[in-house]
């Protein structure tokens, strides 16, 4: 099972970007596309799904509509105080209905590794950065979040992302303690646009496993199970082309280093607390085939090494996306 | 204190004078009418609405997407019946004497991609005529659930 899992994150890998591929061509030869009304299609989240910058929405993500396909790509850049994340991918929307996406995430660890290296006098961490690949699926359940505006019925969908990190051994080192390095996060979204408000809400609702959204691994000395985490984003649209909002993500705290037990006498030197999420954002989409997302986002506490002037804490900053697409 | 109340009493039977007039809502009307004529004013009242239904014919013959439902003798016709509805919609008073939505798309084959395209043309006629996004949103919520009725695949 252990061995089978890589070459199956492999596979699923290049099946979504072949599926990708194919849409892509097969709507080049078909003369109506891009018919959904503007921002309705969200923009792409930090796992590659379409909703705000930090959660899964209930929306299929391109401007297809339900006899259309609709794609994009999406670069996403985010800046805190000690780390970085780069992240980049494609997302599908096949008839309104369905959703995949592929996104390509590295954290940049750099500052962290120098201070640890210094301070320790050996390369504990032996990396610049830590990278996953994520792979997602949506499929939209009911409702129609854009035109029911006499409902109160929001549109629902579910969807999973399977999730696997290429840095299994460090992420599973005594100094991060992790379970594993791959695992699935299950989600069932509802987003709403009131319409007459001009006002769009989402509501999430995720069961993971995944230390940092995967990035420091699934499961740790803490926590090992599967855990519902709520997400919820409002967003007001200001105009057509420009949306302004809020978002607010859950994430478990499963990660305890075992390196604090084992060297440290139990006291908490490698601070690996895992904190809430949330971010403040605009989104722009000058054309259906632009939207630029700038936001001010807060990802809490992600490591701490204090005794070696890592002295980290609370990681916010800038969070800057851009996608392109049809 | 006693005018004080009378006063107000008089003139909420005033303000609400027009909404009675106007409970006998028409048959065909698609949705219900707004509670205020707040939004019917901010598009202009009627005049507004002759103008922006200009626009917006202008503007589905020239979109290839809705070209084949408007580029024919009923166009007056139908900006007429557009303005009669609208208003109503916005209580602005007026009365929408046409058919029901169903009956009157029936046929014509409308999908999704049209339906949106359709109100894409609508948001550039009323932002033509400087209509508050706000105010186009209330409107549109009285639009958007029609798409039940018009839309057939």
């Amino acid at each position: 099972m252990a061995h089978s899992l890589p070459s199956l994150g492999f596979k699923l890998k290049h099946a979504v970007l072949l599926a990708c591929l194919a849409a892509s061509s097969s709507v080049i030869a078909d003369t109506s596309l891009s018919n959904k009304l503007l921002l309705t299609g969200g923009v792409s989240q930090v796992e590659g799904a379409a909703g705000g910058g930090l959660t899964p929405w209930a929306v299929i993500g391109g401007y297809g509509t339900n006899d259309e396909i609709g794609a994009n790509v999406h670069y996403t850049y985010a800046k805190t105080g000690d780390y970085k994340l780069d992240s980049y991918g494609v997302t599908v929307g096949f008839y309104d209905r369905v959703e995949l996406s592929i996104a390509e995430q590295k954290f940049d660890i750099g500052n962290l590794r120098n201070k640890v290296t210094a301070g320790l006098g050996a390369d504990v961490i032996g990396r610049d950065t830590l990278d996953q690949t994520i792979i997602g699926a949506k499929v939209r359940v009911l409702g129609e979040a854009v035109l029911d505006a006499d409902s109160w019925l929001p549109q629902v969908a579910v969807g999973l992302q399977y999730k696997r990190n290429h840095d299994d051994r460090f992420i599973k080192s005594a100094v991060i303690g992790a379970k594993s390095s791959d695992g699935v996060d299950l989600y069932v979204a509802a987003t709403k646009l009131f319409l007459s408000q001009s006002l769009l809400v989402n509501s999430t609702l995720r069961f993971t496993k995944a230390n940092q959204f995967g990035l420091l691994g699934f499961g740790g000395d803490r926590h090992d199970n599967y855990q519902p985490q709520l997400e919820l984003s409002a967003a007001y649209l200001l105009s057509k082309n420009i949306a302004i909002g809020a978002e607010y993500r859950m994430k478990p705290n499963n990660l305890r280093s075992p390196a604090n037990a084992a060297l440290f006498g139990g006291q908490k030197v490698v601070d690996l607390d895992e904190e809430d999420a949330f971010d403040l954002f605009v989104a722009y989409a000058p054309t259906k085939h632009v939207s630029l997302t700038l936001a001010y986002v807060n990802l809490g506490n992600i490591a701490t090494v204090a005794p070696v002037g890592a002295n980290y804490g609370t990681q916010d900053g800038v969070y800057a996306s851009a996608q392109f697409g049809f | 204190m006693y005018k004080l109340v009378f006063s107000l009493a008089l003139s909420s039977v005033l303000l609400s004078a027009p909404m009675t007039v106007l409970a006998e809502a028409s048959p065909n009307l698609g949705n219900t009418a707004m509670e205020t004529d707040e939004v019917f004013q901010a598009f202009g009242g009627k005049t507004g609405l002759v103008n922006i239904m200009d626009d917006f014919m202008i503007n589905l013959v020239n979109d290839p997407r809705t070209k084949p439902y408007f580029d024919n003798e009923k166009q007056t016709y139908i900006k007429a019946m557009l303005v009669e509805q609208m208003c109503e919609l916005l209580n602005g008073g007026c009365r929408y004497p046409g058919r029901d939505m169903k009956s009157s798309h029936t046929g014509l084959n409308i999908n999704r991609a049209a339906f949106n395209a359709l109100v894409e043309d609508f948001q550039l006629a009323m932002d033509k005529h400087q209509v508050p996004f706000r105010a186009q949103n209330k409107l549109l919520a009285k639009l958007a659930p029609m798409y039940r009725m018009i839309e057939e695949k």
